[in-house]
């Protein structure tokens, strides 16, 4: 099927300008990719991040993402403050933080705590988010399949086996 | 191929074909959206993590894909307006892109609610939302750009091209969660994986997403037929289409 030349020429053009503020899209995100990036992992706050293996400096101000350790979080009785340990496939690091965490939060939940490196593992966290992943599921379900005991996020007392 | 397709790049032919589709179209729209809302807030079970607060993926999920490939939509309707020059390709544009920023922003708006009680904040500036708020600011631009100019033809020229640029996002927002660390969790639903998603819950997401696929395609529809009579106003087959709307609404009152 042959194409009116000017017919052609439009088409090439507009698919030219779409290639090349693609071409120049690619290249701005692959050099800004790592302040895209939300959040450190623990493996990068203490092996360092990307191609240089940049560590965070204490005093900087940061967030880090990764998983509650199991068994890792303490309460004080009397206040509002809490420490536990993130992590993602190795190293652990320590996050303080004071104030009411997210319904979601608990021992192998995923979260990102943004806040102050104190020490070189230590972050003293402003806030704390949860994650949460991609599959839903009813909990008897999820009961039968993980072996995840059903925890009501709108009950008070749901989170008394991580205390 | 062009033989075929020629009667229907006459506004006429395409005003009256999707006249006749429009009632099918938003029945089967209005029974799905029916169906989905009520079958997802209601009957579906709740979720293991999130219990109740989950629910609000059966409006954010739809609206979410759907400001995507409408985009995409309004993208190739840009590339077909810009290179065969066919002005109801324009015309589409226009018709395509208020719903399209309707639904980026009630997906914007769904997730903020959703991300307050399960992350603990309205908003984070991570891959995923930020570049679905340059989604929503791409729609604005178009519409803006079309409207900017009192001849419609340059006013069509300009968003097009804008469109047409700004369909590099879509694959942006796509893969944001894969790319890079984002507070929003990965997509549950792709097409060659099976969504790791309880068969309870799916199904009626499914078929929300197809309720809001049809409400999105009646809302076009109507648009564009409004839009085929505002350019065509002076051509005596809209004279005569709305002389016939003129005698037939009188008599329908009188019916009542």
């Amino acid at each position: 099927m042959a194409m009116n030349p000017r017919r052609k020429k439009r088409l090439t053009w507009a698919l030219g300008l779409i290639a090349g503020v693609a071409v120049a899209f690619s290249i701005i995100l692959y050099a800004l990719s790592q302040n895209i990036d939300l959040f450190y992992t623990p493996s990068e706050v203490v092996e360092g991040k990307g191609n240089d293996l940049v560590k965070p400096q204490v005093g900087q101000r940061l967030r880090i993402g990764g998983m509650v350790v199991e068994g890792s979080v303490k309460r004080d009785p009397d206040t509002l403050e809490v420490e536990f340990m993130v992590t993602d496939i190795g190293p652990e690091v320590k996050v303080l933080y004071t104030g009411i965490l997210p319904d979601l939060f608990r021992e192998g939940q995923g979260i990102v705590a943004q806040g102050v490196m104190v020490e070189p593992r230590v972050l003293k966290a402003t806030e704390v988010l949860a994650k949460h992943d991609e599959e839903y599921m009813p909990p008897e379900l999820a009961e039968q399949m993980k072996g995840i005991k059903h925890v009501n996020p709108n009950q008070p007392d749901a989170f008394e086996g991580s205390q | 191929m062009w033989r075929w397709l020629h009667p229907y790049a006459k506004p006429e032919t395409v005003y009256h074909l999707l006249g006749r589709w429009l009632p099918w179209v938003a029945g089967t729209a209005t029974l799905m959206l029916a169906a989905g809302m009520v079958w997802g807030l209601a009957f579906a079970p709740a979720d293991y993590q999130q219990g109740d607060s989950y629910r609000i993926i059966f409006v954010h999920v739809p609206t979410a894909m759907l400001s995507m490939s409408l985009y995409v939509g309004l993208a190739l309707s840009a590339l077909i307006g810009r290179v065969w020059q066919l002005k109801m390709a324009d015309w589409a544009l226009s018709a395509i892109a208020p719903v399209g920023l309707t639904f980026t922003f009630i997906s914007l708006v769904t997730g903020a609610i959703w991300g307050k009680p399960m992350w603990g904040t309205w908003w984070e500036w991570d891959a995923r939302l930020t570049s679905q708020l340059i989604l929503l600011f791409l729609y604005i631009g178009v519409l803006a750009l079309y409207h900017a100019f009192s001849d419609n033809r340059s006013g069509a020229k300009a968003a097009g091209i804008l469109a047409m640029v700004g369909v590099i996002n879509i694959p942006i927002i796509r893969y944001s969660v894969e790319w890079w660390n984002t507070l929003h969790q990965g997509s549950t639903l792709t097409v060659f994986e099976r969504p790791p998603m309880a068969n309870s819950m799916l199904v009626p997401l499914l078929v929300s997403i197809l309720g809001f696929s049809l409400l999105a395609a009646s809302l076009i529809f109507q648009r564009m037929r409004n839009e085929i009579l505002r350019q065509e106003l002076r051509r005596p087959w809209v004279k005569q289409e709305l002389a016939e709307l003129a005698t037939q609404q009188p008599a329908m009152k009188e019916q009542s």
